[in-house]
């Protein structure tokens, strides 16, 4: 394969599946003779997405366990039924630092869950309630069957969806994000794709089983049918029963489940560079007086 | 390294290991009393900063290496095990990861200090060259290393770099094939990466003696280019540079601490949080930024072998750098044009960074080829015609000279300093 050819497979393939370009490209144009760039739009995401404020963002960020509590039942009861989360196990739901169920919460949720095991001594597999140590379990047995149900295509793992989704941020704001410690991409994207699903442009056609979302990262239209209405999930702490909370709670817990121990790495992170900076004052003054007595 | 150790062991102890082993000798003539250059700005800090850096991915590499899997089934899930579920993994590996971004930071500064003061010059091509052959071992262990967390960029930007070879004529396929262990990446070529990632930083370490080896004979240049003539023009390596280099060294782990804890993916790539799928291409492939201005110089030539053959120039180039470069005065300080050229490369060699990480289409693609024919022109037109069109400015005629800014005499007890208290 050459460099060419595949740039050129980046062009073609580089889309994915899930959106239907080619079939926008054949209708499209006469289309953009009508309405111009809105209805062919040529970069993604159409819209970029807006920085949210998250509880664990900048130097001393730490996630709220009320909202990481939230956003779980929003996967649970949502997500989960087309999502898997490979990564995660129901013994990190009481995990410091992460949604922080007490350990018997942990367990009953577990347990409402059964879970195949086995061979037992007989050779049968068989079912079981689940335990802290197991995984969450999938919705589909296998990654065929969950694209069968899906349009042809399987829904991805949200386990590190938050770290595995970057918009490009562009000058000069990528060197500014380095100052301002810009490190919730994910979770603005993800809010951002989860409250945007609307009507397309006059004049855009989406292919069947798609649905336009100006805030996808990798075309005009998603596979994803909007997952989330006003009311659906029922909080018992009082926060707002609507779409824009539901996103922003579960995409706070996509970034825990991304990157579990946050909370411990800004701490340590914390007390790392205070005592390098310490060290390095010390080092300074040393430094001085050695190189006094010489000229240099 | 350099010349009969002047170690005296007091301890019995001492001596008798002195004189079956002169290690402690060996230490105290390179790193005790090594007179070094008394003008040395922190640019000459780096070398240390690299020499702490190589140790550090060592260590972090081999802990890794305890509980990672080099299969294509498991790499992905046991890196995220290790985020996960070791003890401190995540601080590990992204010291790790973070470290291989650092480690090239320092390597850039130091060529291009070498660059600026014609470090590279008699009596230090040996030097110059050993570095060059350190900094092709560390991007043949950068690019592998990339490769084991088996994400999605891992698995293409392996895919691209290893078709490379396939430009070579009669043989290309053959050697892509042999170097795959397959006829695509697959888990012989994660299997011999990480073998070879395990391998080649002792091969490094095994060099970079080498390095300090060839420095320890010449000494170091200094921000003068003017070589040491006197005694006091030295100082000596304890406790002067000993204390400089750890300030210089702990300044840059704050740096380093700053990637590390608070923005740790802001040198990685998004994809690579995708495990690998042969099925479906990433709609950017891009190398570590670290490799970009080479992969701009690889794009902007139309020829696929061509591109290949300029990639892999663009380094060679700098191994005769020694010999391209006419002029008798080393340090860029007293070279009024070479000053000016040297920092429109760097500047050219910074863009072309940037062209690298930008889609090779339309303003993109020409001014990587301006930049690109801008590189080479540096090296084989303006460094040979400098030197001998250049006028430089006059050189001051000792360090000490230049330090004093006169001829007032050094206090003559100040080289040996504290260390004699």
């Amino acid at each position: 394969m050459t460099m060419k050819s595949l740039s050129t497979k980046l062009a073609g393939l580089g889309l994915g599946v899930m959106i239907g370009l080619g079939a926008i490209g054949a209708g499209a144009a006469f289309a953009a003779e009508e309405h111009g760039e809105e209805a062919q739009p040529t970069h993604f995401p159409i819209i970029k997405p807006t920085l949210e404020p998250w509880s664990f963002a900048g130097l001393f960020g730490r996630f709220d366990t009320a909202q990481l509590q939230r956003g779980y039942q929003v996967y649970k009861e949502v997500c989960a039924s087309c999502h898997s989360m490979n990564l995660m196990s129901f013994r990190n739901l009481a995990q410091e630092g992460g949604p922080h169920f007490t350990e018997a919460q942990a367990r009953t949720v577990a347990a409402s869950y059964q879970v195949q095991d086995g061979p037992n001594d007989a050779g049968d597999m068989f079912e079981r309630p689940g335990r802290l140590s197991d995984r969450f379990p999938s919705p589909f047995p296998n990654p065929e069957a969950a694209a069968a149900a899906n349009n042809g295509k399987a829904p991805p793992d949200l386990s590190l969806m938050a770290k595995a989704r970057a918009v490009e941020r562009g000058f000069p704001w990528f060197v500014l994000d380095l100052f301002t410690q810009y490190e919730e991409g994910g979770p603005d994207y993800i809010h951002g794709l989860l409250t945007g699903y609307k009507e397309p442009p006059a004049g855009m056609q989406i292919p069947p089983g798609l649905h336009y979302n100006p805030h996808f990262v990798s075309g005009p239209a998603i596979a994803m049918p909007p997952p989330l209405s006003d009311g659906q999930v029922t909080y018992t702490d009082g926060a707002p029963q609507t779409v824009d909370q539901y996103s922003r709670d579960v995409a706070a817990f996509l970034m825990w489940t991304a990157e579990p121990h946050l909370d411990a790495r800004k701490r340590a992170g914390f007390q790392v560079i205070i005592f390098l900076i310490v060290f390095a004052g010390l080092l300074y003054v040393t430094k001085k007086k050695i190189w006094s007595k010489v000229a240099h | 390294m350099s010349g009969p150790s002047t170690y005296q062991p007091q301890h019995p102890a001492l001596k008798w290991l002195e004189t079956r082993l002169p290690i402690l000798g060996l230490v105290h003539s390179s790193f005790i009393v090594f007179p070094n250059p008394r003008n040395l700005n922190y640019f000459w800090t780096f070398g240390g900063i690299l020499a702490f850096m190589l140790v550090a991915q060592i260590a972090t590499g081999v802990v890794l290496a305890m509980h990672y899997t080099p299969h294509v089934t498991l790499a992905f899930n046991s890196v995220e095990g290790i985020m996960r579920d070791v003890n401190s993994g995540w601080m590990l590996r992204y010291l790790h990861a973070n470290g291989a971004s650092m480690f090239f930071i320092a390597v850039y500064i130091h060529i291009f200090r070498g660059l600026y003061y014609g470090s590279y010059k008699a009596p230090r091509e040996v030097l110059w060259i050993l570095g060059m052959i350190i900094f092709l071992l560390m991007m043949a262990t950068g690019f592998m290393g990339y490769v084991l967390p088996w994400g999605q960029m891992s698995f293409w930007g392996a895919t691209v770099i290893t078709n490379l070879f396939g430009a070579i004529p009669l043989v290309g396929q053959t050697i892509v094939t042999w170097l795959w262990g397959g006829f695509s990446v697959d888990n012989p070529t994660l299997n011999r990466f990480f073998a070879l990632h395990y391998l080649l930083p002792f091969i490094i370490a095994g060099v970079v003696v080498l390095h300090i080896w060839a420095l320890h004979i010449p000494g170091s240049n200094n921000p003068t280019g003017v070589s040491v003539k006197e005694k006091q023009d030295t100082l000596p390596f304890h406790p002067y540079f000993t204390v400089k280099d750890a300030l210089g060294l702990v300044v840059f782990l704050i740096f380093y601490c700053y990637f590390v804890f608070y923005v740790p993916n802001y040198l990685g790539h998004a994809d690579n949080y995708i495990e690998a799928n042969p099925l479906v291409t990433p709609a950017h492939i891009v190398p570590e930024w670290y490799f970009l201005p080479f992969y701009a110089i690889l794009r902007s030539i139309p020829d696929k072998l061509l591109g290949v053959i300029a990639m892999f120039g663009a380094i060679a180039v700098l191994f005769v750098v020694p010999w391209l470069d006419t002029s008798k005065v080393r340090s860029a300080n007293f070279r009024p044009l070479y000053r000016q050229f040297f920092w429109i490369w760097a500047v050219a060699a910074v863009g072309l960074g940037y062209i690298g990480a930008m889609p090779p289409e339309g303003g993109y693609l020409i001014v990587g080829r301006i930049l690109t024919v801008y590189y080479f022109a540096h090296f084989l037109i303006i460094l040979p015609l400098l030197g001998l069109f250049e006028k430089p400015r006059p050189l001051p005629a000792s360090i000490t000279e230049a330090v004093l800014g006169g001829g007032a005499p050094v206090t003559a007890g100040a080289p040996s300093g504290p260390q004699t208290k």
